[in-house]
């Protein structure tokens, strides 16, 4: 019996070809995907890397509502000018608390993987509100009315236990005081920022948009942008122990 | 109540739908009232009026059908169930203008960014999803619907199964699109690309899903012909491998039941394999085989020539389904994702190559014989032209999956460009294609309204293409050289801005060819929508049945 006619009894029969088809396009994803899980050395070893701060968090939740990932990316690529141009490449550590990740796949505007710590408050706050206030050529859309939106202090508390479900270690006490530790982050004048700070290590205290009162989700995305890229300390980062 | 008649009862379909819908408006009504954000309340209260609309739907409908369900069979010949395709192939129509406009008012954002007017609803950010949204999973799936519930009846010469679920697919289908395009501009998205919808529209989407598919194979099982033709192959491939995909990169927690915001159930990663595993057989199974399965029926029927290789067909089908599901990771070369995912990424891309060209063989040598009619029917010259685009993006596709040249292309506009190519030309041509023979057939017409308009369309349209594709690759090779230029003194030389502002003839050039293509598919509207109007019905001649060996 020749190949061709062998092959009819997929022509012949919808339950055998469902079948077939299920097998054949099952090999690719479980080899590829599968050993991502338990390779130990997908995820480098490194000190640092922390989950997100409420404010941050809350943040986040704005960056990926408004669909910053579109024009941004946040993965730097182990590419001479990248390097120079964005600092270092990026590592499979500093995403591996990102449900979902941000790595995004076009660069409208510039990646923000390392943007953390390179502006100024002041920058992002002009900057979110008329991007073409600082920067004439911008493309990107103005974000004026992130600062008129305040944060529900205390519905953060829901997502970081929904986090801590899906594999992010928050602890009992992160949780317990995620209310407080929001509004300590946005308020250096809070009785909170020293507590806060024990329990985020290298988190930022400030008042990101300026202003006084409840935090404003522009507070929090500039919490969450002031971050990024911060937290592993490239000096003492052991490059050689994580070659793969 | 027309038919007066003793033993009409209504079917455990028909009783079972509407108690089902009737309990799931009650569910919603409770859940718009309980809702923690304002989109969730919203979306809770469309789906309990929806569910209301149908329980209506159905009982209506039971009171004015006849006792007798249709029949499958009317002397001899199958009794064809054409009205949940004339509604998917309208929707179509519909979508596809949509989401042709949103692109152009995206495209015309980054070239004028004033025209984001500070609003959060009408931002790119939000908006762009709602392009992708609309043109591939609206318009293309509402094509992939109406043609595959077409070429299902007619190649097996069977009815379509059930009597109630192939609306239930269509409609359901289009509620979900709904949602989550209303959802998109309310800042309601996962932001996973081309998944971006939250969970309860997963969930939706998953039910319709597996309807859609039972309703396929169903009507495969009722099939008159021994074998069960290629197309449907392809459209099997794309249902059931569509069903893996979205089960596989979707699974999230939401926060609360009565909230729309979840967290995916992976991280890093993880996540970022499943989602380009994901990503790119969106392409290969979605806008790839769905639409091969198109190539397969409609280009022979069209050209009124057979399939030129049976066996090549074979070979096609296998191999690509095969080689596409590992592509994935060449979104992701020179991340954080392990080298040796991003090599077998790369390396099954570009032996993709070999069976994508094989179908374009396939595809365009079927005009053995019938190369003349290319220079009378504008319909068939669509269909040929789309399948000469999808031989090109097979080819730039494999081309730019090298990680050196990805090196220089990824992230910039030459990605765009790639896919417009396939989207406009490929999946875009042989849709219309399709539709311009799908709405005479379906609606019963000798022709189309007018085939000139149908030729103002082609040149339209291809003139828009040419533009907006060979616009992006200037900017994306110039961007991605600009990136990397450094000065003789061995500093980089342009800021990121300077970059940006180099873009900006290109991105007018890109928005004019996109408002081309719209203008296109405006005449294309007229055009259906005057055949459907005043074409002149065709008069059906019974023939026998016969299998074909």
């Amino acid at each position: 019996m020749s190949f061709w006619t062998r092959h009819q009894v997929f022509e012949k029969n919808s339950i055998i070809l469902v079948v077939g088809i299920l097998l054949v396009i099952a090999i690719g994803g479980l080899v590829e995907i599968t050993p991502l899980f338990y390779l130990k050395s997908t995820i480098e070893k490194v000190d640092g890397v922390r989950p997100y701060t409420p404010l941050e968090l809350a943040g986040r939740n704005v960056y990926v509502r408004e669909g910053c990932y579109l024009c941004h990316s946040q993965m730097v690529r182990p590419l001479r000018d990248e390097v120079e141009r964005y600092g270092h490449f990026s590592l499979a550590a500093e995403s591996m608390f990102d449900h979902p990740f941000q790595w995004g796949s076009k660069r409208t505007g510039p990646d923000l993987a390392r943007v953390g710590a390179k502006y100024s408050d002041d920058w992002h706050v002009t900057h979110l509100t008329n991007p073409r206030a600082i920067v004439p050529q911008s493309v990107m859309p103005g974000y004026p009315f992130l600062s008129k939106t305040e944060i529900d202090p205390d519905a953060i508390a829901g997502d970081m236990r929904t986090l801590r479900t899906v594999g992010v270690p928050y602890s009992d006490e992160q949780i317990a005081n995620a209310a407080a530790d929001l509004k300590a982050q946005a308020d250096p004048d809070n009785a909170g920022t020293d507590a806060f700070g024990k329990r985020y290590a290298k988190a930022v205290v400030r008042n990101f948009d300026g202003k006084s009162g409840t935090p404003t989700e522009m507070d929090a995305l500039i919490a969450y942008l002031q971050m990024l890229g911060t937290l592993v300390d490239f000096k003492i980062y052991n490059e050689k122990a994580n070659l793969r | 109540m027309s038919q007066p008649s003793i033993s009409k009862s209504m079917t455990i379909g028909e009783s079972g739908l509407a108690v089902v819908f009737a309990i799931t408006a009650f569910l919603c009504v409770i859940a718009s009232a309980k809702a923690l954000d304002a989109p969730f309340a919203f979306h809770a209260a469309l789906s309990a009026a929806a569910s209301l609309a149908a329980v209506f739907f159905i009982v209506n409908r039971y009171f004015e059908r006849p006792a007798a369900l249709p029949p499958q069979e009317i002397n001899g010949r199958p009794n064809y169930n054409m009205g949940p395709i004339k509604f998917s192939a309208f929707m179509a129509m519909f979508w596809g203008i949509a989401g042709f406009l949103v692109g152009l008012i995206i495209a015309s954002q980054l070239a004028w960014p004033a025209l984001n007017f500070d609003l959060p609803w009408i931002s790119f950010g939000r908006l762009r999803p709602l392009h992708t949204s609309a043109v591939i999973f609206a318009f293309g799936g509402n094509v992939l619907i109406a043609t595959s519930f077409y070429v299902v009846q007619k190649s097996c010469r069977a009815r379509l199964a059930g009597d109630l679920a192939p609306w239930f697919v269509v409609l359901g289908y289009n509620f979900f699109i709904l949602i989550a395009g209303t959802g998109y501009l309310l800042g309601v998205t996962q932001s996973k690309e081309y998944a971006e919808p939250e969970w309860y529209a997963d969930l939706w989407l998953t039910i319709v899903w597996v309807a859609y598919l039972l309703v396929f194979l169903a009507t495969i099982f009722k099939r008159k012909e021994p074998h069960i033709f290629v197309a449907n192959w392809f459209y099997l491939a794309f249902i059931v491998t569509i069903a893996v995909l979205h089960l596989g990169n979707n699974p999230a927690l939401p926060v609360s039941v009565f909230g729309s915001k979840s967290y995916i159930a992976w991280g890093g990663i993880q996540d970022a394999m499943f989602q380009w595993w994901y990503g790119h057989n969106a392409v290969g199974f979605f806008l790839t085989a769905g639409f091969l399965a198109i190539m397969y029926y409609f280009i022979p029927k069209r050209a009124e020539r057979p399939i030129y290789s049976y066996r090549l067909s074979i070979i096609h089908f296998w191999a690509l389904i095969f080689l596409y599901i590992w592509a994935g990771p060449h979104h992701l070369h020179y991340t954080a994702l392990p080298d040796w995912t991003q090599t077998l990424g790369m390396t099954f891309s570009i032996m993709l190559w070999m069976p994508s060209w094989g179908g374009m063989i396939n595809g365009l040598m079927t005009l053995s014989g019938a190369w003349d009619k290319l220079r009378t029917d504008p319909v068939l010259r669509m269909l040929v032209v789309s399948v000469a685009f999808y031989g090109m993006s097979t080819f730039e596709g494999p081309m730019m999956s090298i990680k050196v040249v990805n090196s220089l292309s990824h992230y910039t506009d030459w990605t765009i460009g790639h896919v417009h190519s396939g989207a406009l030309g490929w999946v875009g041509f042989v849709s219309f294609g399709a539709l311009y023979c799908l709405v005479p057939w379906a609606w019963n017409r000798k022709g189309l309204y007018s085939l000139k308009l149908v030729n103002w369309h082609f040149w339209i349209a291809t003139l828009g293409i040419v533009l907006y594709i060979s616009a992006m690759w200037v900017s994306g090779i110039l961007q991605g050289l600009m990136w990397r230029a450094y000065t003789s003194l061995g500093f980089l030389e342009y800021s990121f801005i300077e970059t940006v502002e180099a873009m900006h003839p290109f991105y007018i050039i890109r928005a004019a060819g996109g408002g081309l293509f719209l203008i296109g598919a405006l005449i294309m509207a007229y055009n259906l929508w005057m055949t459907v109007r005043v074409g002149e019905q065709e008069v059906q001649m019974p023939v026998a049945l016969q299998p074909a060996e």
